[in-house]
């Protein structure tokens, strides 16, 4: 028998470490420190408070943290901080790596293989810094014959309307980056967003395989998105609001997949068929179109639409949780913050260290948040589980399965949104307020 | 004077209804050839197969070796399939030059080539669940070869170009325990592949996609000449290991698989059915095999055939694969023809394809059991 991959050792391991901070800690005192005082000769220092300000006393107020945690604390509550750290573009990157992360792991499971397993040492964790190191050094490859800017363009637009969807997502009471009152319909308008730009990208690429496929998409993604706003028409009836932190706010009790599953089921093969997975994901068949309308995009501008796609398929997971599973609601997990660290600080050995200022996030928000990832990850598994399964599906059953079906199992969803809402189940003296 | 471009390729205009695309041969959907394919919207107007880019010349090759030499790379158009290819030219050898084959050695050949058969048609499998978008269906019959390639390994001592059988006989015989060995992975492997039916044969959305596509029927699959899977698939009981049995196998207890849809899926299924016949002739043939006994008959050194010819055919995983060997007193073969499967399922591509969906266009084409590389020898 052959060895398939040599076996972990923590000793070595361990040793690459201390071998990595041995290193570092080597280049940084020879070269980085000579560097560093190099730039401080020649910049003239400013003086705070009467003091010169040395970069030991920089240090020394840095650590110092009734300086910094006010200076944190109001940098949390920024909008920059919104966007590009927590409920925005970080955190849905975050989650969307770990997301790839998981589908090879568990894809391979299912398959009897064993998965990204060489880089990173454990069990393959940093195979996703090595594919977008890859992808980021290959050549960037237009084709001679493409309309330039559409083609250079579209990939940034993909991301971009991706992280748009994705900034929609209530994640926590007030932890939203955008809560527009309007919110389920600017939903619908920034999927509305993805069939122009695969067609735009598809026809300047100006490739028979890209033109096959990007029809394909534009028939697929327009005869499912019809169903989708039906399926969701049934909460707005029963909710009144088309805001999506009210729609959290109002499963408290009860979660609206219980009174409409039909409904969640609709909503969940239409997202299938929107993230192009299997077995929807004809607009990328490989054995008939080559990779469909992603053929002629190379190196870091397929990288991008990869990045575009997987934030989408957060944002779709987190849209179910948001509109089916209660969103952040959830009982109380997450201990409460030990209020003698704010009263007496911590004690460690001889010194007590008195940190004014903390806790930095409030419990409701970390527990929210930990319901809403822990929901949000659960469904993007059962979004990807259809992958080992199941063969790719073909157009003409797809399309019948869009129109035909999905709208008719819509439809009856409204009607019993509408029954029970009439028949007092819901709304005023009902089960829900 | 316009530019005379080869035949089945013509200029597209901006205003033309009809689309020309070059699947292959650096297609992922093709193999080693290419399907000049015209298409009006989806549909698929007009199909034109161009086999050839791996034609390395084995039969002209043959020529020039002499009948021993011959037997390594005459395996060469198949090798996952070498026992078969090379079991019509060992039977026809054997006739050209009058040698007769030791009882153990028969079943030893047979045992080995329906191994190798088994082996093949995983292989294929594979390739067609991906093909059809399944990738746990690629992976999980490459993984369930092993099995088989293991017990080939320990027979002939190769994982894949086995070289196992040689005029005469086979060329070593078997290892210790071999029996024990093979039988319990023999039944091992049926369990396996009984979880096939499950996720694959039996997935909704296969059924919906290949039930109805691409039928050949009866009469067609008989006037076009095809052979092996698709013509059984059509409904033709034609097995030449029953109807025109070599070596053992009027022995052994086995069935042919028939049915009668002549579509894609039950082109499918059929190579999959065979595989559990496969399985029970593996354990008779081990049950009746004489447990001891020469497994080759010796030959002279450099042997001559005569001014003769002889022609033999075997079953082989894509049907009927025979060779034709024509001798002139000398210790090379004068012309050696070898009549493949592959290539004569070749001639239903245009005929099925033609009015299908461009998204028919693998199931079908794979459903052929078609071996671009045995096509072009």
């Amino acid at each position: 028998m052959s060895t398939i991959a040599p076996e972990f050792r923590l000793s070595r391991f361990i040793a690459s470490l201390t071998d990595i901070i041995f290193w570092v800690l080597l280049i940084f005192s020879l070269v980085g420190l000579p560097l560093v005082f190099i730039l401080l000769f020649y910049i003239k220092l400013p003086i705070v408070n009467g003091q010169l300000l040395t970069p030991y006393l920089a240090m020394t107020w840095m650590a110092d943290p009734s300086r910094t945690i006010p200076i944190i604390k109001s940098l949390i509550h920024t909008e920059f901080f919104r966007i590009i750290a927590f409920p925005g573009f970080g955190f849905a990157a975050l989650l969307a790596a770990a997301t790839i992360f998981v589908e090879r792991k568990f894809l391979a499971k299912i398959q009897l293989r064993v998965g990204p397993l060489y880089c990173g040492k454990i069990e393959g964790i940093l195979q996703l810094m090595g594919d977008g190191l890859k992808l980021i050094s290959k050549e960037i490859i237009i084709p001679a014959k493409a309309d330039k800017p559409i083609f250079w363009v579209a990939p940034l637009l993909f991301v971009g309307t991706a992280a748009a969807f994705a900034s929609l997502i209530p994640v926590a009471p007030g932890w939203v980056v955008s809560n527009p009152n309007v919110g389920l319909l600017v939903v619908f308008a920034t999927i509305g967003f993805f069939p122009i730009i695969v067609v735009l990208s598809s026809w300047s690429a100006n490739s028979k395989w890209t033109f096959i496929g990007g029809i394909r998409a534009l028939h697929q993604m327009i005869s499912f998105e019809i169903p989708l706003i039906l399926s969701l028409l049934g909460i707005v009836i029963l909710t009144g609001t088309l805001n999506l932190t009210e729609i959290v706010e109002s499963q408290q009790h009860y979660w609206w997949i219980v009174f409409m599953p039909i409904g969640a089921i609709v909503f969940f093969i239409t997202i299938l068929a929107e993230l192009e997975r299997i077995p929807f994901d004809l607009p990328e068949a490989e054995s008939e179109i080559v990779a469909g309308w992603l053929t002629e995009f190379s190196g870091m501008m397929y990288g991008l639409i990869q990045l575009g796609t997987y934030l989408k398929l957060y944002a779709f997971a987190g849209l179910f949780t948001v509109l089916f599973l209660g969103g952040w609601n959830g009982p109380m997990v997450w201990p409460p913050f030990p209020q003698e660290i704010i009263t007496n600080g911590i004690t460690i050995g001889p010194i007590t260290a008195h940190i004014p200022g903390l806790p930095l996030f409030d419990q409701d928000m970390l527990n929210g948040t930990l319901w809403f990832v822990i929901k949000t990850v659960g469904v993007i598994l059962v979004i990807l589980l259809p992958r080992g399964v199941f063969p790719r599906i073909r157009i003409d059953l797809l399309l019948y399965t869009g129109w035909y079906k999905l709208i008719g199992l819509a439809f009856i969803n409204i009607f019993i949104a509408l029954g029970l809402l009439y028949a007092g189940v819901l709304g005023h003296g009902g089960l829900i307020q | 004077m316009t530019t005379q471009l080869p035949p089945g390729i013509q200029l597209e205009t901006v205003d033309d209804r009809i689309m020309t695309l070059n699947v292959g041969p650096q297609h992922p959907g093709s193999g080693h050839m290419r399907l000049i394919i015209k298409v009006d919207g989806d549909y698929i107007v007009s199909c034109d197969p161009d086999p050839g880019y791996v034609h390395r010349g084995e039969e002209k090759m043959a020529e020039y070796r002499n009948y021993i030499q011959n037997i390594p790379h005459l395996e060469r158009p198949v090798i996952h399939d070498s026992c078969n290819i090379l079991y019509p030219y060992c039977l026809a050898v054997e006739d050209l030059l009058g040698i007769e084959v030791p009882e153990r050695a028969k079943y030893i050949r047979v045992i080995a080539s329906e191994l190798n058969r088994c082996v093949y048609t995983l292989y294929w499998l594979a390739i067609y669940g991906i093909f059809l978008g399944h990738s746990t269906m690629f992976m999980w019959p490459a993984g369930d070869r092993e099995l088989f390639i293991d017990l080939l390994e320990a027979m002939s001592g190769a994982r894949v170009t086995h070289a196992y059988l040689v005029p005469g006989g086979v060329r070593n015989d078997l290892p210790a325990n071999f029996e024990e060995r093979c039988l319990r992975q023999v039944d091992y492997f049926e369990k396996r592949i009984k979880e096939y039916q499950a996720i694959f044969y039996q997935n909704p959305v296969l059924r919906q996609r290949t039930e109805g596509t691409g039928i050949l029927s009866r009469m067609d699959a008989i006037r076009l000449g095809t052979t092996g899977s698709v013509l059984r698939a059509s409904g033709v009981d034609f097995d030449l290991r029953k109807k025109e049995p070599y070596d053992v196998y009027e022995n052994l207890d086995f069935e042919t698989q028939v049915l009668k849809e002549g579509d894609s899926y039950a082109r499918s299924l059929i190579p999959y059915l065979e595989m559990f016949e496969s399985c029970r002739i593996i354990k008779d043939a081990l049950r009746k095999m004489p447990k001891s006994g020469s497994v080759r008959t010796k030959l002279k050194p450099n042997p001559k055939g005569g001014n003769d010819e002889a022609y033999r055919r075997v079953e082989s995983g894509r049907g009927s694969l025979g060779f034709h060997i024509i001798s002139n007193n000398r210790p090379e073969p004068y012309r050696v023809k070898i009549s493949v499967g592959s290539f004569r399922n070749l001639i239903c591509i245009p005929y099925l394809l033609k009015g299908e969906k461009l998204g028919n266009m693998p199931s079908v084409y794979w459903s052929l059991n078609y071996w671009p590389v045995e096509a072009d020898r």
